[in-house]
């Protein structure tokens, strides 16, 4: 019962001086602070990778949102966090036009090589894979993104060559 | 023909930035509109025609016709980029490659709508687009195109904010979109009060799709006629429209409203590739009714394929080829959308898991002839009036098609499992 988010044992982390900077940003484009929430968990996850407990709290400490409210945007929004995840996150599209072309091979793909499947991350934490929605670039199917960067026509080919860069990255 | 939504797209070469977009023409709307009354613009663009392009097709100076006179208080723009129907990729393609018509659309409909505030919701993952829109946002406001006295028009201000989401489908619905620019859970709110009376924080708010506004520079600038004019016989305009699928060039156009399926799949996607047959097509996204190949000389116009059964929906089309499973493909859909329910409505929340249930006992041949009873009665179940959005009735209409048009697929799968690879 004590990792619940209820509990008195979490506690909100200090945010840190950049994030509160970008949080102050985005306050400006809104009439209310509550608007800014999902912003300010974007700006948490872009700099701590994913949005822990500590985090969400310190969010909903900063704009006076009741962290129920705050952690009822965060789980269901599919690009937040609230799990730990690797340096790189590979969102595989699995949508139709990406069915019709073969995403479910290259998911093998990634347990073959990658030995990780969908919500998995490799044991060295450098890439956790998640299927993801449709896209919105059917005509270039398969598709996926790693991070901000979307790959096209995917080959398993490709996919070898794109993972060794990132690897090579370290 | 003109064409207003491409005019300024050309593959290989980056979006024209504000000097360029103005000197091809860009911001004549604005420098034209500012010396109109707002009802004006609002009857020009009803009179044009122009049907919403984010699938439901409702006339676009109609829907801000409801819009109620200013009473001293914000008034709101928002433009719906959560682009995520399966098989639609259209405004990436307008974002991607002129971000300034979008941005010159917003100013005039805001002028339309006496707006002071018009809010971009773009789909996270449009991270090109995101750079993108920033960029046009600034270059508009250091040309005097967003701020204080638009364009030298006192007592025109105005400011256009991007937000970004974080992918749900549910966001392009537009009340739960609403939630999600307040910060809250993207549930949709209960319709009436429509948003151009309460949407925003309360207030008048219009909600329009990217290609929508991205009309609206040309109407302006060019006319009613003129826009009458770009469409085929009877239809007014154009539109992007495109095809995914296995398909020898899978794209998107600006095509004439009115084509038939067959000159966008032939014409312009070049036909099906070597191998493969048509065997169904999605008009419009993954929320759209199957149609066969006996339909393929309908005009791509929303009346037309309502006859026919279906919907045009975003009018970008998905080709069901002879090697791929149909039951396959309605599960597929069925999943993303049971996926994307937001869990409001006990039809969707419950009823989609259900079905998807069912049609993957049915892949592995663990299926009964009772499945197929309890799907159709599904379709009823997730159909129009049980639910607070179109979520479910959208889920619903491949699979009541499909049973429609697959009934055999679906027996043989009955019987022996899926036999496609």
């Amino acid at each position: 019962m004590n990792n619940l988010i209820a509990s008195t044992a979490v506690k909100a982390r200090e945010l840190t001086p950049e994030e509160i900077k970008e949080i102050e940003h985005e306050k400006t484009h809104y009439p209310y602070a509550q608007a800014v929430g999902l912003e300010a968990l974007k700006i948490v996850q872009k700099y701590q990778g994913w949005v822990s407990d500590e985090s969400l709290l310190a969010v909903s400490e900063y704009l006076d949102v009741p962290p129920d409210e705050l952690e009822g945007v965060a789980t269901f929004f599919n690009m937040i966090f609230r799990r730990p995840v690797g340096k790189n996150v590979i969102l595989l599209c699995d949508s139709v036009a990406c069915w019709m072309l073969g995403c479910d091979s290259l998911n093998e793909h990634f347990k073959k090589t990658l030995g990780i499947d969908y919500g998995e991350t490799t044991e060295d934490d450098m890439f956790t894979l998640i299927p993801v929605p449709c896209l919105g670039a059917c005509d270039k199917a398969p598709v996926m993104m790693i991070g901000r960067e979307t790959y096209y026509n995917l080959t398993t080919e490709k996919i070898d060559e794109i993972i060794a860069d990132y690897k090579a990255k370290g | 023909m003109d064409k207003p939504l491409t005019k300024n797209i050309e593959t290989g070469r980056a979006p024209f930035d504000f000097k360029q977009y103005a000197a091809a023409g860009g911001y004549e709307s604005v420098r034209k509109v500012i010396k109109m009354e707002p009802g004006d613009v609002v009857n020009m663009v009803k009179d044009a025609g122009l049907g919403g392009r984010g699938g439901a097709g409702f006339n676009t100076g109609l829907k801000w016709s409801f819009v109620p006179a200013p009473d001293g208080g914000p008034r709101y723009l928002v433009i719906n980029g959560d682009e995520m129907e399966p098989g639609t990729f259209k405004d990436r393609l307008l974002i991607e490659n002129d971000p300034h018509l979008l941005i010159e659309g917003m100013i005039t409909t805001c002028y339309a709508l006496q707006a002071q505030t018009g809010y971009i919701f773009l789909r996270g993952e449009y991270t090109v687009c995101e750079e993108l829109l920033l960029q046009a946002i600034s270059e508009a406001y250091d040309n005097g195109m967003l701020g204080k006295n638009v364009a030298g028009k006192k007592g025109f201000d105005l400011d256009i904010y991007l937000h970004t989401s974080a992918g749900r489908y549910i966001c392009g619905e537009e009340t739960a979109l609403l939630n999600a620019l307040e910060g809250k859970r993207a549930n949709p709110r209960a319709k009436p009060p429509f948003p151009q009376v309460s949407g925003l924080w309360g207030r008048p708010t219009v909600v329009n799709n990217v290609e929508t506004i991205c009309n609206i520079p040309g109407i302006v600038a060019n006319g009613v006629e003129w826009y009458q004019n770009l469409g085929t016989g009877d239809f007014v305009g154009t539109r992007i429209s495109g095809v995914s699928g296995r398909v020898k060039n899978p794209g998107c156009w600006e095509v004439p409203v009115g084509i038939t399926f067959r000159e966008l799949l032939e014409d312009y996607a070049g036909g099906m590739q070597d191998g493969y047959e048509l065997k169904a097509f999605l008009p419009g996204g993954g929320s759209t009714d199957f149609l066969m190949p006996e339909h393929l000389d309908l005009p791509m116009d929303p009346g037309a394929v309502q006859k026919a059964g279906s919907r045009l929906g975003t009018s970008l089309i998905m080709v069901l080829d002879d090697k791929t499973c149909p039951i396959g493909c309605i599960r597929n859909l069925i999943k993303f959308f049971a996926h994307e329910s937001c869990g409001w409505c006990t039809p969707c929340r419950d009823g989609l898991p259900w079905v998807e249930h069912i049609l993957n006992k049915m892949e592995e041949g663990k299926g009964s002839m009772k499945d197929i009873d309890i799907l159709d009665e599904m379709t009823r179940y997730m159909g129009p009036g049980n639910t607070f959005c179109a979520l479910a009735p959208g889920a619903a209409e491949p699979l009541q098609s499909g049973l429609k048009y697959f009934m055999d697929e679906f027996k043989a799968h009955i019987e022996h499992g899926c036999s496609y690879n």
